[in-house]
């Protein structure tokens, strides 16, 4: 089973020699799945009821 | 994937004055590269002295027998400790590997020289900024300044500019990889541990990114510019900044590993293309365990903290399982090489545990892999979190991943930065050869008193644990006081192995005996074994194998006892 593309080269190995492309999932998915998911957890906490 | 070394044109794209042929190696040596690598490597031996007295007095300290500082003078140099420590010592010391990887292991020049005085210069001129400010006694916020404990702004600009100048640092790497390629100056794919840099320099860049979010709104609240910080966006930001940067500290120390192992046994990574997925991995999961720090922090649920620190995060502790497999198994394949092919641990035995390159690099290895990485993966569940947050177990672990870890890998790669860069010899061998041994023993047993004592419940940050001339008799059993003595004495034989390296440093870089000309005295004879080479199968290391089997034992183990610590505390019925 080989899923070489054109160039001879298979996916992954594609993305292991881009260093770009990983900078940029590199960024990308810790800001989503971190930052930014629990910066709209504390956006959606209700503003304290305190006299 | 071919390694790229072994294809280098000769000259790659260096102007002709620019380089030299190291005369140990034979791998080209960009000078411009040279220079900015000695000087982070001075600056950050300097911050590591800094630290280093501040972490015997912290440790005297917390040592209730000795009780040394006031508490003032305990919250002031554990602000210093932290900082020069995490983010000086270890951020100059990543510069100066990248710059090493890109330039020499790529045979390219470094792609600005400007841009890399202007890192220098703003790193170099934060610190100060940082350390003058804590010294100035307005800035006794701990590393974490967490508002709205609220500093000098010379604290907050002085961390800016340390951030920005690594960032400088980081964009020039990421500047060679990028000539090295336009100039082809190596065929194929980079070598390994020029890929583990890259993965580090990613890391960084989203690290200081969030630096640069969460820093200028507090310089600016410092300055009275803006009213107010929300203490639990200060939090989830800074621990971008706070925990990525640590994962930054995996990448380069994984790839010193690597280094180390091909200097001192001349190991090869057993499979490329595994252990490259296993720096993916880190690049795309690793930075979301930053959430383990808020695990009791109220205003994200639970499915964020699990996600971040469960689910996501264990395809990066799979990462460095993976390299804790492939590291030791390489070296047992090139052990095994060379004749020592007898049972399963005479390739160990006779590993040239004499060579504090060898030595301070294995000791790195088994300290991070059964110390660090059991407790991070346990105290980082979000359940079992619940007892040891804040207590004295949280510094266990990290000293014995950031400092057991990654600054003794740090320390074991300078006993050949020092010869091949600086092209200097060191002075008393003898100690060279039993300083990682002082320093990782000595942060081993702190690490295993802090970790006990935190498991009595002592808390961290806490200068006396006595509450001493309270209104009521409190403070903690013998048990706890004996692991705090533990402790203490650990941490004096850590400070000490600390300062010897920085002696044998200043002693070989300022007044050692040049080696230029001549290749490298090596740190042992060259480990000669019985059996002939061909026997050995490249793919069988049974050894290494057994090690692996006894870590996951000690893993299950630590991790189930902690469940059951869990439903002592908490009965539910
Ligand atoms: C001789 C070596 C060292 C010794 C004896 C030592 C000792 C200590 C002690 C006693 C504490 C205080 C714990 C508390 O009271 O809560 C501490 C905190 C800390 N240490 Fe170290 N340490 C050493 C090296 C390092 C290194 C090399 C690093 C980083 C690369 C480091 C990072 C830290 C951090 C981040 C803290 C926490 C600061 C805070 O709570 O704000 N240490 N260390």
């Amino acid at each position: 089973m080989s899923s070489k593309e054109p160039d001879g080269k298979k996916p992954l190995q594609k993305l292991m020699d881009n260093p770009w492309l990983l900078l940029v999932l590199g960024i990308v998915i810790p800001t989503l799945s971190y930052t930014v998911w629990g910066w709209i957890e504390l956006w959606l906490v209700p503003p304290a009821a305190l006299p | 994937m071919a390694s790229a070394v072994e294809s280098l044109p000769i000259l790659g794209n260096h102007p002709t004055d620019q380089v030299r042929a190291c005369d140990t190696t034979t791998l080209p040596v960009c000078l411009t590269a040279q220079k900015f690598i000695k000087l982070h490597a001075v600056a950050a031996v300097v911050f590591l002295l800094i630290g280093g007295i501040a972490a015997l007095t912290l440790g005297l300290t917390r040592w209730p027998a000795v009780h040394l500082l006031d508490a003032q003078w305990y919250y002031r140099l554990l602000t210093l400790h932290g900082l020069n420590m995490l983010i000086f010592w270890i951020l100059n010391f990543e510069i100066a590997v990248l710059y090493f990887a890109s330039t020499v292991l790529l045979n390219t020049r470094l792609a600005s020289k400007s841009a890399a005085w202007v890192g220098l210069v703003m790193m170099t001129v934060g610190a100060i900024m940082v350390d003058a400010a804590i010294f100035g006694g307005k800035s006794d916020v701990l590393m974490t300044s967490y508002v709205p404990l609220k500093a000098s702004p010379w604290f907050y600009l002085g961390i800016i500019l340390v951030a920005v100048g690594t960032l400088v640092g980081v964009i020039n790497y990421f500047a060679t990889i990028y000539i090295a390629k336009r100039d082809q100056t190596y065929k194929g794919s980079v070598p390994l541990v020029v890929f583990g840099a890259t993965a580090a320099a990613i890391i960084a860049v989203v690290t200081l990114l969030h630096g640069a979010v969460v820093m200028i709104p507090t310089l600016l609240w410092s300055m009275g510019i803006i009213e107010n910080i929300d203490p639990a966006w200060y939090r989830i930001t800074w621990w971008g900044l706070g925990h990525m940067s640590q994962q930054v500290n995996v990448c380069a120390m994984v790839s010193i590993w690597y280094l180390l192992g091909t200097l001192t046994v001349g190991s090869k990574p057993l499979n490329q293309a595994v252990c490259r997925g296993a720096f993916v991995l880190y690049i795309l999961f690793i930075n979301v365990a930053s959430a383990h720090h808020l695990l009791v922090d109220p205003g994200t649920g639970s499915v964020w903290k699990i996600w971040n620190t469960s689910y996501a995060m264990y395809l990066a502790v799979l990462a460095s399982m993976i390299h804790g497999f492939t590291v030791p198994a390489s070296i047992e394949v090139a052990m095994r090489k060379k004749g020592f092919n007898r049972g399963l641990f005479g390739w160990l035995a006779n590993a040239p545990w004499s060579n504090p390159g060898f030595s301070g690099f294995f000791l790195s290895l088994v300290i991070f892999g059964f110390g660090g990485g059991i407790t991070g993966v346990t105290l980082g569940t979000q359940q079992i979190n619940i007892m040891a947050h804040n207590t004295l177990r949280i510094p266990g672990h990290f000293h014995v991943t950031v400092v057991g870890g990654t600054t003794l890998a740090f320390m074991a790669i300078t006993y050949y930065i020092v010869p091949l860069i600086f092209q200097k010899d060191f002075y008393a061998k003898a100690l060279c050869r039993i300083q990682p041994y002082l320093f990782g023993g000595g942060i081993t047993l702190m690490a295993l008193g802090m970790s006990f004592a935190g498991s009595y419940g002592v808390p961290r940050r806490h200068w006396d644990i006595e509450f001493t001339g309270g209104l009521f008799a409190t403070g903690f059993d013998a048990g706890a006081h004996v692991m705090l003595g533990i402790m203490g004495v650990g941490a004096v034989i850590a400070f000490l192995g600390l300062l010897l390296y920085c002696l044998l440093v200043v002693a070989a870089v300022f007044f050692g005996r040049p080696v230029e000309g001549k290749p490298m005295e090596a740190w042992n004879e060259e480990p000669r074994g019985q059996i002939d080479a061909e026997e050995v199968d490249e793919h069988k290391t049974p050894g290494t194998l057994v090690i692996v089997f006894v870590f996951l034992t000690a893993f299950a183990v630590y991790y189930f006892a902690n469940w059951m610590w869990l439903s002592d505390l908490w009965e539910v019925r």
